[in-house]
């Protein structure tokens, strides 16, 4: 099966961030929250650093 | 007339999120061989479920993206550490080496992808058994 890096990233976080939460907090709600946060850095910091490899090296 | 002080042991009210009795490491060892495992016997099922699909579907994607299983060696540390990785996936990754699956030698870059979801589900898997050990000993709510 083949994938583009970004859905890849996307998927990763997901799965990532759903382990995150449930496991580093304790009520639902913060697990919530703490799992979108999660997400959002992962995807971010990806879009951030794609970004800076394709200036540094087009 | 020396005073005495005598104390009345009251028995313990139930509570559910007391640890339970029983085997210390078992919430750890099923979590670890099955993931969300060590959740469901704490009773937390939704936890337990959402880790099970979460930590699976990673494994099945990366087996999927035709990633490659590490064997046990003493090459190169990254291989070791690799394998230390997949080893979380616990029955996941005994399974997949029985059937024959991640043998491909990895030649696009998405079979890489795949690999990197199959140690990096593995490793998810430790710190869900980890918290499933500490949910059963009561470290944690």
């Amino acid at each position: 099966m083949a994938m583009t890096h970004f859905n890849a990233v996307l998927l990763f976080a997901t799965f990532a961030s759903v382990v995150f939460a449930i496991t580093q907090r304790s009520t639902p709600k913060a697990m919530l929250r703490y799992g979108l946060y999660c997400w959002l850095w992962f995807v971010l910091s990806v879009i951030v650093i794609a970004w800076v490899l394709h200036w540094i090296h087009p | 007339m020396p005073l005495r002080v005598y104390s009345v042991e009251m028995p313990a009210k139930a509570n559910p999120s007391e640890p339970k009795q029983g085997f210390r490491y078992l919430a750890l060892l099923a979590g670890w061989l099955i993931p969300g495992a060590g959740h469901l016997i704490t009773g937390r099922w939704v936890r337990a479920l959402l880790l099970f699909v979460s930590i699976t579907a990673m494994f099945g994607l990366g087996l999927a993206m035709l990633g490659h299983l590490y064997l046990p060696n003493t090459g190169n540390p990254l291989d070791i550490l690799g394998f230390v990785g997949d080893l979380g996936n616990g029955l996941l990754y005994f399974g997949a080496r029985l059937l024959g699956a991640g043998t491909t030698v990895t030649t696009v870059i998405s079979e890489d992808y795949g690999t990197k979801f199959i140690v990096v589900a593995g490793l998810l898997n430790f710190i869900a058994a980890i918290d499933a050990h500490n949910l059963q000993i009561g470290r944690k709510q």
